[in-house]
């Protein structure tokens, strides 16, 4: 095989990787909406195992790709992106793990829709920053990837007011402790999600425009 | 495993009068993959490929042991004909060879030396070659012009035609991108890789990094010994010899 072509083929895997995370964050928002017990059971029980393979698998592709041609120039970089969004999927993964699991003692607890719709929000949004990271990897669109770091202001925001009033809601009322903590564990494990997403978005800023962003999106 | 085994050695010694430099080599040979054979200077690489066609035969005071299968049959026995061996196991040399004749005539003659005389069938043969060895389009205006006149990578792809050209189950390159330039490189290595669809391919080479990049399997040899055999993503990412690792390196070789 062509080193065009296997790195061509390393981007496939990393999409199909991809693709299964999102479909994680959708199965289990899917569960905890309708107490689909059996998703989020899923989600925990076969997914998040999937995706420790395929981040094993990506691992030793970029490793093999690296040993047998010594990629350089935009292969090389190429290869390291890989590497790094595969790290950043296999977190994300655990994260809507995180989220299944909560979701599963959520369910069985009496529903506090008010506080919910927030949250359904932030996973709406995060679940478009992964694809649209994704897609601006493989397109090297760099105005798409600037785009998902702004989304994260909106996902941040969303948090911090459902935080509040969560909080609010506790202070006011100790009985509602327990889902209510569940809850903010949801909306962390997005918010999560989200900053990894922006984390793809900034290397793929990097890849395309040579600009580092990291740790400085207020000058963005 | 992929494929079924084209070629084995079993045993295999080899002797240049008194040295030995081949020392009880087992080795298979997958169809349709590319098998990368590396190791330094004198560790007896270019030795083990000369043998699958019997080209050693040529040089006085050798003496093998062993058996190599081809085809179900050991090579080394008598009743084979050498000639038809050749022909079925090509090979391509470090560096081209030419005969010093036009385009045409060097991928003609070894249809020609097979008895093949109707013109009309050794054209087809030989425009299908040089198609294959992606040379076509450069020499279809000039076939009948010497091919000592084309460049060092353009004589090489016209030296694989003519191996082509004979239709051979298996070829044999010994260093044949030694005396190129890097795109002439990169063009040899495209077509290895195409080639490998229809034959079963064996590599000499120095450059450890074409090893990687174009074979399927690699085999480590070293002073007559084969140190390790694999799949050559494993040889190159976690080679189970520490000398192999150690030559990968370059601590030595």
């Amino acid at each position: 095989m062509l080193e065009e072509e296997k790195v061509a083929l390393l981007k496939r895997e990393l999409i199909e990787f991809a693709t299964l995370v999102e479909a994680m964050i959708e199965k289990s928002i899917k569960g905890l909406v309708n107490k689909g017990r059996d998703v989020l059971i899923e989600v925990i029980e076969k997914d998040e195992p999937k995706s420790n393979n395929f981040e094993i698998k990506l691992d030793e592709l970029c490793t093999v790709v690296i040993a047998q041609y010594q990629p350089k120039g935009k292969g090389l970089r190429t290869v390291l992106m890989v590497l790094k969004i595969n790290n950043d999927l296999e977190r994300m993964a655990d994260h809507v793990a995180n989220i299944a699991e909560t979701a599963l003692t959520l369910i069985e607890m009496p529903p506090m829709t008010e506080y919910m719709k927030d949250v359904l929000k932030m996973a709406e949004i995060t679940r478009g920053m992964l694809k649209d990271s994704i897609d601006s990897f493989v397109r090297e669109d760099s105005a798409l990837a600037q785009d998902v770091c702004k989304r994260d202001d909106v996902v941040d925001e969303l948090r911090k007011v459902n935080r509040r009033e969560i909080i609010g809601s506790m202070c006011a009322a100790c009985s509602i402790m327990e889902v209510g903590l569940d809850i903010l564990r949801i909306a962390r494990n997005l918010e999560r999600i989200a900053d990894l997403s922006t984390n793809i978005c900034e290397d793929v800023i990097f890849m395309v425009e040579g600009k580092v962003i990291k740790h400085k999106m207020d000058k963005m | 495993m992929p494929n079924s085994i084209e070629i084995k050695a079993e045993n295999i010694n080899f002797y240049y009068g008194t040295k030995q430099a081949l020392k009880n080599i087992n080795l298979e040979i997958y169809e349709n993959q590319v098998t990368a054979l590396i190791g330094p200077s004198g560790c007896g690489k270019s030795t083990f490929i000369r043998l699958l066609n019997r080209m050693n035969d040529l040089i006085p005071h050798t003496r093998v042991e062993g058996k190599i299968y081809f085809e179900g049959q050991n090579i080394f026995e008598e009743n084979v004909d050498v000639v038809s061996l050749r022909r079925r196991v090509g090979m391509v040399f470090q560096k081209p060879n030419p005969f010093p004749k036009t385009i045409f005539e060097n991928v003609s003659y070894g249809l020609e030396v097979k008895g093949i005389r109707d013109k009309q069938t050794i054209e087809e043969k030989v425009i299908s070659s040089l198609n294959q060895a992606a040379l076509w389009k450069e020499v279809k205006d000039r076939l009948h012009d010497s091919a000592l006149g084309l460049s060092g990578g353009q004589q090489q792809r016209l030296c694989i035609a003519r191996c082509l050209a004979v239709e051979p189950h298996v070829i044999l390159f010994d260093e044949p991108c030694a005396s190129l330039d890097p795109i002439s490189t990169r063009s040899i290595e495209e077509l290895i890789l195409d080639l490998k669809k229809y034959y079963t391919i064996v590599i000499v080479t120095h450059n450890m990094q074409q090893a990687a990049r174009i074979s399927d399997f690699t085999a480590f040899l070293y002073l007559g010994e084969l140190i390790e055999f694999g799949l050559t993503e494993k040889i190159f990412t976690v080679p189970k010899q520490k000398m192999t690792e150690e030559y990968l390196t370059g601590k030595f070789g």
